[in-house]
């Protein structure tokens, strides 16, 4: 059950709606064959709005769509009417009024997804607003652990990076405090913010310290341009650093997972052979549970829709 | 000569910080007599309150550029329905007020405009840009009554200290924003847990004690009249407070949007309450609040700033900065009132007398010769703001839905009675 109009943020979600979305995931991941009668999204159009540069997230949400029965259309922002100075809102009642069954959208600015899902009536998937939230990254790291780990609970968690600019880290942080685990954040100092600890997660400003006894280690993507605003020093120094290698691994569990959103910097957050070994890193799982999460996500979402109707 | 006298008024005067049954005649304009014997034209206030004008300093009026936000007419009506009669503006328009030229045309257009008094601050700098000293002495010549950047801070203190030198020789007073520049620059939250989770670029709250120590600095090497425009955190409330022990050319003001909201009212991305500076914690807001009543803070504004709808309906932090406050603020002020967190005296002595004195004007207190600009309101009375229903052009306010009390029954400027309340007691 999912009980909203949207999917906006983890913050929003309760646990229980955490776990059941996982659950109706977990079934996607299992049996990728979908019979054409449990196509919820057959005849149904599901729009694509991605202000910002991706190719997984987007790809993973059209063949999701796509799989379910649904017509997707990308909608083709680089020469359309943002260019021509239509506002965010304008440009969301025109979709509006062409009656898609849901809207999946990424747009550079905090906050910009819940605006234009309040101007909307179909539901609206975020797939990540700014530094903010990206909720079905979180909700696809937790299927993936649960599938490695065995458990969504008990479990400590590092996140390491670009805390401060990462909508993932914070997607993830409400995910895994709602699910009662332990979490630390482990970055530059200039990285991560100040007041964060006041959600109930621990910081470390070194790897060796924050690692200790992990059982998943979430590596975020370090962006380059991030040198030039004096957040780091250099490319060298942040691996040396945070860069995660065999020799930091050691200070995690055993049998810790290696997750990564992609697209990964080899030898700058990750080093490269570490991030190809697949008894540790899932990176490539990541990117198979993210279809069935989008799947499960598009179809509690639109049956929710059903419902109301 | 035209005479009026209201009776059975409840006087309120900053001065004596006293509330007081009476009577006071004006005569052409001009207040004739306290508790005098009754002359003229006869107004029974019923015993509602007869208080100076409210001084409203640091208002934005979109004119010239902007009229579509806001126009002299537009501000002027929302200010004399709000028991604002002076307005003190800002030059940050389209062209900036910059130079006499300018300045007189603004005048002009105020002049034949507006029913409530303007009076003008110039940039200090040429297009706010701080690079460049405006011509201050033909600017002051033309009737500027003050000199700012606004809300833009001058980054470079080399300019800034040149600036506040060559404000000094003039006797003129200088309004600052106390923000770091560099640290506040395209932010649009304080740092905090708040905007940590909502994803937002913040700067500290430091911020603006670092400016405002830079600011006095500066302005004591150059001895010049120093106001902060807005001090909003405990921080740079305690620097002002520990300034004004050792110099007497230094004061302080707030927005009353900063004495009622927190950062919390950001929550849902209500971009309403986006300001500059932004709000602040509740912790800074509640010390202030519980410090409001104490000479610390000279002055209480609204800070004025109307935006259009569409630079409103924006994601948070594309959305521009400001709210819209003439004809809240006394309603808003009386809010402190009703909490008891001030006395009506104390409210009109930062919302009136104050301001007057800060900037030399005639005006904000009761007393016999000085100008007729007076307000009849009832305090009590309970309305809901509906935004569209404001006369400002711009419907930026962040009331709206807020039932707040206190209505302006009749305002008068010179004399001249420019307001009268539709429930008027007249009836």
């Amino acid at each position: 059950m999912l009980n909203k109009k949207d999917l906006l943020s983890i913050e929003d979600l309760s646990k229980k709606e955490i776990i059941s979305i996982i659950k109706n995931a977990d079934n996607f991941y299992k049996n990728k064959k979908i019979s054409i009668k449990e196509r919820v999204l057959n005849n149904r159009t599901q729009i694509n709005l991605f202000f910002e540069n991706s190719t997984r997230t987007q790809v993973s949400f059209e063949i999701a769509g796509t799989l379910l029965g649904a017509s997707v259309v990308n909608f083709p922002l680089s020469n359309s009417s943002q260019s021509k100075g239509e506002t965010l809102i304008d440009l969301a009642a025109t979709l509006n009024s062409m009656n898609p069954d849901i809207l999946v959208i990424r747009h550079p600015n905090s906050g910009s997804v819940q605006l234009i899902s309040e101007k909307v009536t179909c539901p609206v998937v975020n797939a990540g607003d700014g530094n903010h939230e990206h909720p079905t990254q979180a909700l696809l790291d937790l299927l993936t652990i649960q599938k490695r780990v065995g458990r969504t609970d008990n479990l400590k968690i590092a996140i390491c990076g670009d805390i401060s600019h990462s909508r993932v880290a914070r997607s993830n942080i409400f995910c895994h405090k709602k699910l009662g685990n332990k979490i630390t954040l482990i970055g530059p100092k200039t990285l991560i913010p100040r007041n964060i600890d006041k959600l109930g997660v621990d910081i470390s400003y070194n790897m060796a310290d924050g690692l200790r006894d992990v059982d998943v280690v979430m590596v975020l993507r370090l962006q380059k341009e991030r040198m030039d605003g004096g957040y780091f020093s250099s490319e060298r120094e942040y691996f040396h650093l945070y860069g995660l290698d065999d020799r930091k691994m050691k200070y995690a569990k055993p049998k810790a997972i290696i997750m990564h959103p992609g697209p990964m910097n080899r030898g700058i957050e990750i080093d490269g052979n570490l991030a190809d070994n697949l008894d540790k890193s899932v990176i490539t799982m990541q990117v198979e549970a993210g279809l069935a999460v989008r799947m499960s996500v598009l179809e509690l979402l639109l049956k929710n829709k059903n419902e109301n109707v | 000569m035209s005479k009026t006298t209201f009776i059975n008024a409840i006087l309120i005067d900053p001065k004596s910080n006293t509330l007081a049954n009476g009577s006071l005649t004006i005569e052409d304009g001009f207040i004739d007599k306290i508790n005098g014997p009754s002359k003229g034209a006869i107004i029974d206030c019923k015993n509602k309150y007869l208080a100076p004008g409210i001084i409203d300093l640091g208002v934005h009026i979109c004119e010239p550029g902007e009229r579509h936000k806001e126009s002299f007419k537009s501000a002027s009506m929302a200010a004399a329905s709000g028991g604002v009669t002076s307005i003190v503006t800002f030059p940050n328009t389209i062209p900036v007020i910059d130079n006499p030229e300018l300045l007189e045309f603004f005048i002009k257009r105020a002049r034949e405009s507006s029913k409530v008094r303007i009076f003008p601050t110039a940039a200090i700098t040429k297009k706010v840009e701080g690079k460049e000293i405006s011509e201050l002495s033909f600017l002051q010549d033309a009737g500027a009554i003050a000199f700012t950047n606004g809300l833009k801070t001058i980054k470079n203190p080399k300019i800034l200290l040149r600036a506040l030198n060559y404000a000094s020789s003039l006797q003129s007073l200088f309004i600052g924003h106390c923000e770091d520049y560099y640290l506040s620059n395209k932010v649009s939250a304080t740092s905090s847990l708040f905007s940590t989770k909502m994803g937002l670029s913040s700067a500290p709250r430091e911020t603006e004690l670092m400016g405002l120590e830079r600011d006095a600095l500066l302005s004591d090497l150059a001895k010049v009249n120093y106001h902060a425009a807005q001090i909003t955190t405990k921080k740079s409330f305690l620097k002002i407070k520990e300034l004004k022990s050792k110099r007497n050319n230094i004061s302080a003001g707030i927005s009353i949007h900063h004495l009622l909201f927190d950062e919390s009212y950001i929550e849902n991305y209500r971009t309403f309450f986006k300001l500059s500076p932004p709000l602040r914690s509740i912790s800074d807001k509640e010390f202030i609040l519980k410090n409001i009543k104490d000479d610390t803070i000279d002055t209480i504004s609204s800070f004025h700033l109307p935006q259009d709808e569409e630079s409103k309906r924006l994601p948070f932090e594309k959305a521009a900065f400001g709210a819209i406050g003439l004809q809240t603020l006394l309603p808003a002020c009386l809010k402190l009132v009703h909490d008891k967190i001030l006395d009506l005296p104390t409210l009109f002595k930062k919302i009136s007398l104050n301001p007057a004195k800060l900037l030399n004007l005639k005006t904000g207190i009761l007393k016999e010769d000085y100008p007729a600009d007076l307000i009849l309101f009832d305090p009590d009375k309970p309305f809901t703001v509906d935004r569209f229903e404001l006369l400002s052009k711009a419907k930026n306010t962040p009331f709206d839905g807020y039932k707040l009390y206190g209505e302006v029954l009749k305002t008068f400027v010179k004399g001249n009675e420019i307001y009268k309340s539709r429930n008027t007691i007249d009836t």
